[in-house]
């Protein structure tokens, strides 16, 4: 496949999903802070409460509004310039994404409407359920397509089937139930929680500063950080889990997030660091100028044991003998094997010799697990971008303990009714929002381009996913693209922040 | 009343009762869908193997192809 072609599709399913991903985790999160607020207005019948969760409702509307239907775009990609992925996933990525459509559709918008229109026409308890279902509705929408995304970091219950050349689903709940998918959904709607609670944080410290709705922004303001630092624990948890199953299904992708090129026993992990941009793969030069690590705290994180051995980049290229890790090259010789099956195969079938089909049918389903190393010349091929993915996965960390000391020193000040005079902290609440953003954004960042250069691990490459197409075509939509959702951020921005200056009701 | 009158009048007496706000969110939620839906997909997303190809067989075949070529 011409490889800008292959870059442009790649470039432009970045674009889309990353502006789609700036509109879903604060629909996430706001959602369940709206829910606990109107329960504490149900519960005391207190209308400050009604006003404060309405206001914050209207923000959630402006961000529903803008971002809703963006990731549809998504899967008009999926059939233009993805079609030989789309096909090759078959129904695996068709299920979750249809019990996602019917789920958000039949949940928040049913429920979203009455959260809206019913304040005073519906019962306040029946209005309180509806709001709970819409949070409960995009979390379980988020569900289903990160279903299909640990899918593709970790292909379960499934088989191809030569005939139709694509994979069936075999087992739904081995799909569902997938690790990297229960990893990947509580990691990643958490970190969705942590942007709304920063997000009525940092909102409500603005008003502090301004002197403005006082009470509301402190009632606000505490509900938010206990909601956040109680999100945050829970992604270190998470997290802590997703790093022990990358370590099993995606070692190379461990290996780059910490730029750990030679495996160690009790490895240690990189707290800050400075990468040596000259460092390869096969030269003896060191792979950071500087760095600060924790001892032994890597092979606790992926083996639960710190003693353990964790593998580096050139252990998985060129294997290693004593750890029992084959190189890559063996794996594409048995890619290679896996595609040589299925021509093989074809070519029984089409001569009408079941027997000798059947045989390479079992000679294929042995080898299928490395089906998609055959498609790589070079070994070093299955090596992602170090230093973006290294560099990402580790501010997002400290992004993440950072927003952590600002929930605790929030609650804290509002607690002992310090937090008027704590200004910089204010302040520090208002900036940590996009540094939230940016945080979640890095989290993706970690997750596919750690992943490269499969779209689906080991059994297809991103090279031998996208259409035949031009490239032209794929130029012109980036940047229709580009314009159309920087015009969709700019309305949302301007609309909110006009909503934010006239304030609470 | 019945259910059905009542989530009518719902639906209704909200979008009738929309503030300048969310009289606005629906004129971009519109404007948006029509540029995907009218613009985008009609003219720049086709699903290629749909309309390159008449059957699922030959999809398929096409698949192989693509899959099995080095």
């Amino acid at each position: 496949m011409e490889e800008a072609l292959v870059n442009w599709s790649r470039g432009q399913f970045a674009l889309t999903a990353m502006y789609h991903w700036l509109f879903v985790p604060l629909t996430l999160g706001l959602s369940f802070i709206m829910a606990i607020m109107e329960t504490i207005y149900y519960k005391t019948g207190n209308e400050k409460w009604k006003k404060t969760t309405q206001f914050w409702m209207t923000l959630f509307g402006i961000n529903f509004a803008i971002g809703v239907a963006t990731g549809i775009i998504l899967e008009f990609e999926f059939g233009t310039n993805w079609s030989n992925y789309s096909w090759f996933v078959g129904d695996i990525f068709g299920t979750p994404l249809a019990v996602e459509g019917i789920m958000a559709f039949f949940l928040e918008s049913t429920f979203i409407a009455v959260m809206f229109f019913g304040w005073d026409k519906v019962s306040k308890k029946f209005h309180l359920v509806s709001t709970w279902l819409v949070a409960l509705g995009s979390n379980l929408s988020a569900l289903w397509i990160l279903v299909a995304n640990a899918w593709m970091q970790h292909p379960v219950g499934m088989h191809f089937n030569l005939d139709t050349a694509r994979n069936e689903m075999g087992n739904f709940w081995e799909v569902l139930l997938n690790p990297t998918a229960v990893d990947k959904f509580l990691h990643t709607i958490s970190s969705g929680y942590v942007i709304g609670a920063l997000f009525v944080t940092g909102i409500s410290a603005w008003y502090l500063l301004n002197n403005r709705h006082i009470r509301f922004a402190k009632k606000s303001m505490m509900i938010a950080a206990v909601f956040g630092i109680v999100s945050s624990l829970f992604i270190v948890v998470t997290g802590d889990s997703s790093g022990h199953h990358i370590s099993r299904t995606q070692p190379m992708k461990l290996a780059a997030m910490e730029g750990l090129y030679e495996g160690q026993e009790g490895a240690d992990l990189v707290a800050i660091g400075v990468l040596n941009p000259n460092k390869t793969l096969t030269n003896d030069e060191d792979a950071f100028h500087f760095k600060i690590a924790f001892p032994r705290l890597l092979s606790l994180l992926a083996e639960r044991d710190a003693d353990a051995f964790v593998p580096g980049m050139n252990d998985l290229v060129y294997g290693n003998e004593e750890q029992n890790i084959p190189p890559t090259s063996e794996k594409i010789r048995k890619g290679d094997m896996a595609i040589q099956a299925i021509k093989d195969y074809r070519e029984a079938k089409e001569n009408n010799n079941d027997s000798l089909a059947g045989v390479h049918l079992e000679k294929f389903n042995k080898f299928y697990h490395n089906m998609g190393y055959g498609y790589f010349e070079d070994e070093k091929e299955v090596v992602p971008p170090v230093a973006l993915t290294f560099y990402s996965f580790h501010v997002m960390v400290a992004l993440g303990f950072l927003f952590v000391l600002l929930f605790i020193l929030v609650i804290w000040n509002t607690m002992n009714d310090t937090i008027l005079s704590k200004r910089y902290l204010l302040k520090a609440a208002v900036w940590a929002i996009p540094f939230g953003y940016l945080a979640s954004m890095l989290g993706w960042v970690v997750s596919e381009v750690g992943r490269q250069p499969w779209t689906i691990q080991d059994l297809l490459p991103v090279k031998m996913s996208t259409s035949h197409i031009s490239t032209g075509n794929v130029q012109t939509t980036f940047w229709i693209f580009a314009v159309l959702f920087t015009i969709l951020l700019i309305a949302e921005l301007s609309i909110m922040i006009r909503q934010i200056k006239i304030g609470p009701k | 009343m019945s259910f059905f009158r009542k989530a009518w009048h719902l639906y209704a007496d909200g979008f009738k009762n929309l503030g300048p706000v969310g009289k606005k969110l629906w004129l971009i939620i519109l404007i948006k869908l029509f540029i995907m839906f009218a613009i985008l997909r009609l003219f720049f997303f086709p699903d290629v193997l749909e309309k390159n190809f008449s059957s699922d067989e030959e999809r398929s075949k096409h698949i192989i192809n693509e899959i099995t070529k080095q």
